[in-house]
């Protein structure tokens, strides 16, 4: 297995405070990775930092070294909407554009300039589930869909771009069990294409669908492997006790 | 306090809340009625359909014509020509103040703005007689400045503070998980101004430029001071013009009090109530509507 994404003595810090601390952690090519831990932990923010997310407040200064593939993500010579095409992201909450679904595909192809007609919009929401269910009224809001499908559309819209990582924030936080389980299976699938990272709350989520397991706890890494081992044989204490559901 | 004086002042106060309140509904009934009423008296005299496409208006002349016609296009020539100028201002200010500037610029801007709203119109009025008016003279070679063109430039100085602050308050109020979407697909902050925030924030920014085309259309001094006021019919930009309101202020000091020309001076007053009433109307229609929008 290639290593897709990695980070190397990476710290971060909002203003005076410190939330990741020397994080070192890779990621491999075709695998689902999960971060899990307590709220408040850095999950996200270490998701945010692999496609740049933080050059949008002025206050967060990062140093150590990430990297996708050998790339080096923060060098200065390499625009940033480029990153962010080839590492795309999906939110916690569902976030489509209020514009029609078929322009919420077209949007990110068109502002990258690449090709965009109903074929290349069929296609990624066909490998986002979504096709069956839309295909007849593509004009429609999006504000309209129910709350899973709004965030398969949000997938649909990322894998357009045919992005190498896709980052996902807790994307079932706000879905029902139903919802939950079709948006589980769609990200096993999408893995043999994308290599995926993904922020859960949900411990059963990690174990049905994360190939590898990082327990993050104040700005650190306190444990990670592949997820059978941290579920079932947790070295830290702490890693323990959290996924037994005595904290957090 | 006694018991008893407690629950009677609690109950007078009530009574004097409750009468201010009416006094206010009563206040702008009133002004209404008293505009419709002496309207009434000039359509007694003059038809509706004369009086508002009539081409000449020159009451006093030996043939007295009450067409005011030249007013609403002049009132409509000044406004536009400052829309045209405050609009695009306006938003690009809006816009750099809620999503480029940085806090400490943006803590100096807002209050400069909102003093901008607090100038007298007549001091603006005054700058478009002594400042605008000898520059336009001399680009345009013309006699003098004082036409429609310097009339639009200073209103739309006068509409800005409420356009800006209104359209501020509609693209700072897009929420961010638009802009984060967007900017995840690899937009740029220029594309996602342009595609995402501002058509998201755009009932606002219609609000926004309906309240200063009501600002500007009921304006008086600064249009009075600045246009000329000359009662032709305007051709263009560089003519003197003579506005609804301008028309009201210079011809009710000198009118004789009850005749047909101090009438159709009611009259005049009536259209400008509903010109303002219709674009105010609009704007917090719009505003509604983007609240709406927002609360989903």
């Amino acid at each position: 297995m290639r290593t897709k994404l990695s980070t190397e003595s990476l710290n971060l810090s909002f203003g005076t405070k410190q939330v990741l601390k020397n994080i070192t952690v890779s990621f491999n090519e075709h695998e689902i990775a999960a971060l899990i831990g307590p709220s408040g932990c850095g999950k996200s923010t270490l998701l945010r930092t692999f496609n740049r997310m933080h050059d949008l407040f002025p206050d967060a200064h990062i140093d150590g070294r990430l990297k996708l593939e050998e790339l080096d993500l923060y060098d200065k010579t390499i625009p940033v909407t480029e990153i962010r095409k080839r590492i795309g992201m999906v939110f916690q909450k569902a976030n489509p554009f209020p514009k029609s679904i078929y322009e919420n595909i077209a949007y990110g192809l068109r502002i990258n300039n690449l090709p965009h007609n109903k074929d290349v919009v069929e296609k990624a929401l066909r490998e986002a589930f979504l096709w069956e269910e839309v295909k007849d009224d593509l004009k429609m809001p999006a504000t309209r869909l129910s709350g899973g499908q709004q965030q398969r559309l949000c997938i649909a819209r990322a894998v357009a771009l045919r992005p190498e990582v896709i980052l996902m924030d807790e994307p079932c936080s706000a879905l029902d069990p139903v919802s939950t389980l079709k948006i589980e299976e769609l990200i096993t699938h999408l893995k043999e294409k994308y290599t995926i990272v993904i922020v859960t709350h949900n411990m059963q989520q990690a174990q049905r669908i994360a190939d590898k397991t990082v327990f993050m706890y104040l700005g650190e890494i306190k444990e990670e492997g592949a997820t059978q081992d941290i579920f079932n044989f947790p070295k830290n204490e702490v890693t323990a006790n959290y996924i037994k559901g005595q904290f957090g | 306090m006694r018991y008893k004086t407690r629950i009677s002042l609690d109950k007078l106060f009530k009574i004097v809340f409750k009468a201010t309140g009416l006094l206010v509904l009563a206040l702008l009934g009133g002004i209404f009625l008293m505009l419709i009423y002496n309207s009434f008296s000039f359509f007694l005299d003059v038809r509706p359909l004369d009086f508002i496409t009539g081409m000449e208006w020159n009451p006093t002349g030996d043939t007295p014509r009450y067409g005011m016609l030249p007013l609403i296009l002049s009132t409509t020539l000044v406004t536009f020509g400052a829309m045209l100028i405050a609009i695009p201002l306006g938003i690009g200010t809006a816009a750099f103040i809620a999503e480029y500037a940085s806090p400490r610029l943006k803590n100096i801007l807002k209050p400069a703005i909102e003093m901008l709203a607090a100038i007298p119109s007549v001091v603006i009025g005054f700058l478009g007689i002594v400042v605008l008016s000898p520059q336009i003279a001399t680009m345009a070679d013309l006699p003098n400045g004082l036409n429609a063109l310097n009339g639009a430039i200073l209103l739309a100085i006068m509409a800005l503070p409420t356009i800006i602050t209104v359209a501020e308050d509609a693209i700072h109020a897009v929420p961010n998980t638009y802009k984060e979407a967007s900017y995840g697909v690899g937009a740029t902050k220029w594309q996602t101004l342009r595609k995402v925030v501002i058509p998201a924030a755009f009932p606002g920014i219609i609000a926004a430029i309906m309240l200063g085309v009501g600002r500007a259309i009921g304006e008086t001094m600064t249009v009075l001071m600045a246009t000329g006021n000359a009662s032709m019919f305007p051709t263009g930009m560089f003519d003197a013009v003579k506005t609804m309101t301008a028309t009201i202020a210079i011809e009710m000091g000198e009118v004789p009090y009850q005749t047909t020309h101090y009438y159709a001076l009611y009259a005049i007053a009536t259209v400008l109530f509903f010109m303002t009433l219709i674009a105010n109307m609009l704007g917090e229609y719009f505003i509604n509507k983007f609240r709406k929008y927002h609360a989903v």
